[in-house]
């Protein structure tokens, strides 16, 4: 079980605090698929990021098993079983998409079939070089790969579906799902989209740094559809629902 | 026939374990240039007025290698060798050069060499040529290669020019002339650390119609290491060329690339892409976010960018 207790983020910006985040209390179930969700610039992203090791909390603490791990570097949360899909992925000059997934397997794996599991094909994909030759799809595809490669204990996912084409995007859904029932990992998706929202068992919305509310896939999905008509399709606004 | 010690450099720079059993070879031991073999279509040859070797490829040889190592073991040992290598007509070989020196005093040692190619109509030349250098950091280890080419119609000639490290000091200079439909890949990747100095000067001349050029140039440099790229490229005709010149910059570093690219003629499209930075903290959180610690990270990502 991962567990956030009074978490705070605070930055200083021209001498004045500004509260990313405020007394953040959460726990993740072992094996349990959440879905964090919530406007933009409202601290989901940093969150992922505390909980990884990338930002250190201004105070609060992060407790993995019952493991205080608040101190514990990126590399140190790596090998304790967290990981991080991150939001936009940096590119590798020289490094092959092979090379990567064989850093992250901590056993053996079988690259092809994680590369299938993003909907990339191994054979022409294994051998590229992760680096501007790769649009911003295929990237964010072989980072999921790297997370999916690994044996974990949590995995957090920053907006998956950002960049995605829409048909690679219904095959990822299923990697989800596939990943959520073969493997005992906690799943922690930040997303705006309903397909995605629909896979998760407990859905969390943080606004404005506070955690606004904990609730269910029903719920939230009948709240934004009242919002904003055709909010989560596939589509956008460009289905006949969101030109209502 | 090899020390262990001449074992471990040709194994470094040329990928070989031994003197090999047949084929075309020439391995220079300390200025001692006797260790030489031809094959059937690659002649291997003493100059007579200079030292170095004259290499004929016959035409229409296919798919041979010849291995032409330079090893220096000893302290104060300086020289200057000329190679001449005329590729025939139709050929397809490849070429694997490379100097290692083990300089085990306080005297400075040093292989300069001055390479000078004619590759004949449609041939098809690879080129490599790996530098590696060690001992104790007094003895000071210099290598100064020239390498002069001229390409002729329909040829391809693809050079890889590595600086693996332990070089104190080097100064390459690529002169290329490329003719009709002709094509030069030129692919340079180069570490520095300490206070070695690294210049690189290559120079394309693009003469013929339809010629391309494209030159890669990969660099790395730590410590109080200062480098120096003058790469140009000059188009005379219609023809294409792409200059990509990376630099990761380390610790109290220093890098210049000067970029040129001058065209002569209106159908000349020459590209020149230069970048200088350290490495992205991204990329370090990525590969410690799988488990690597930041220092594994770190050879990672420099491993990748120069192989």
């Amino acid at each position: 079980m991962l567990e956030i207790k009074d978490l705070r983020f605070t930055v200083q910006k021209d001498g004045q605090d500004f509260h990313i985040l405020k007394k953040i209390n959460l726990s993740f179930e072992d094996n349990k698929f959440y879905v964090i969700t919530g406007p933009n610039g409202g601290g989901k992203s940093t969150l992922a990021k505390i909980i990884m090791g990338i930002e250190q909390p201004s105070s609060g603490q992060i407790i993995l098993n019952g493991e205080d791990i608040t101190e514990k570097d990126i590399t140190e949360r790596a090998k304790m079983g967290i990981g991080y899909a991150f939001q936009t992925p940096p590119r590798f000059k020289g490094v092959k998409v092979q090379d990567l997934l064989e850093i992250s397997a901590n056993k053996t794996i079988n690259p092809c079939e994680i590369l299938h599991d993003v909907g990339l094909c191994a054979q022409d994909y294994l051998e590229r070089e992760i680096d501007g030759s790769l649009s911003g799809g295929e990237l964010k595809r072989i980072e999921i790969a790297t997370i999916i490669a690994r044996d974990l204990k949590v995995a957090v996912f920053d907006e998956p579906e950002a960049g995605i084409d829409l048909w690679s995007f219904q095959k990822l859904s299923e990697t989800f799902k596939k990943l959520h029932e073969k493997y005992k990992t906690t799943i922690i998706i930040i997303s705006h989209q309903e397909r995605i929202i629909n896979l998760s068992e407990e859905v969390i919305v943080i606004a404005e740094g506070n955690i606004k509310e904990i609730t269910t896939k029903e719920e939230i999905l009948k709240d934004f559809e009242k919002q904003s008509p055709g909010f989560g399709c596939d589509f956008n606004e460009n289905c006949e629902k969101g030109t209502v | 026939m090899l020390s262990n010690l001449e074992k471990e450099l040709i194994k470094l720079i040329a990928g070989m374990d031994d003197v090999p059993k047949g084929g075309a070879f020439s391995i220079r031991r300390d200025g001692d240039g006797s260790l030489r073999s031809s094959s059937a279509n690659i002649i291997v040859e003493g100059r007579e007025d200079k030292r170095g070797i004259n290499v004929k490829i016959k035409p229409g040889t296919k798919n041979e290698t010849l291995y032409i190592p330079v090893l220096i073991t000893k302290e104060g040992h300086n020289e200057l060798v000329y190679n001449h290598f005329e590729i025939g007509e139709d050929s397809d070989v490849t070429i694997i050069a490379g100097c290692g020196i083990h300089n085990p005093g306080t005297e400075k040692s040093q292989h300069d060499g001055i390479h000078e190619f004619h590759l004949q109509k449609n041939s098809k030349l690879k080129y490599v040529e790996k530098h590696f250098a060690q001992g104790p950091a007094e003895g000071k280890k210099i290598f100064n290669p020239k390498t002069i080419m001229t390409v002729e119609e329909g040829g391809t000639a693809e050079l890889e020019l590595v600086q693996i490290k332990g070089v104190d000091k080097t100064k390459r200079d690529t002169q290329v002339i490329l003719k009709d439909g002709a094509k030069v890949i030129n692919v340079e990747r180069m570490l520095t650390d300490y206070d070695q100095e690294a210049e690189s000067v290559i120079d394309v001349e693009m003469r013929g119609k339809d010629s391309t050029c494209q030159i890669i140039s990969r660099s790395v440099a730590r410590g109080n290491s200062r480098q120096y790229f003058d790469l140009n490229m000059s188009g005379y005709n219609e023809c294409r060329g792409h200059i990509q010149c990376d630099s990761i910059i380390m610790d109290s570093a220093q890098v210049v690339a000067v970029p040129k690219v001058s065209a002569f003629h209106v159908d000349a499209q020459l590209i020149h892409e230069a970048a200088i930075g350290k490495i992205a903290s991204d990329q370090l959180i990525k590969l410690k976010s799988l488990g690597l610690t930041e220092e594994e990270a770190e050879a990672k990502i420099l491993a990748g960018f120069l192989k």
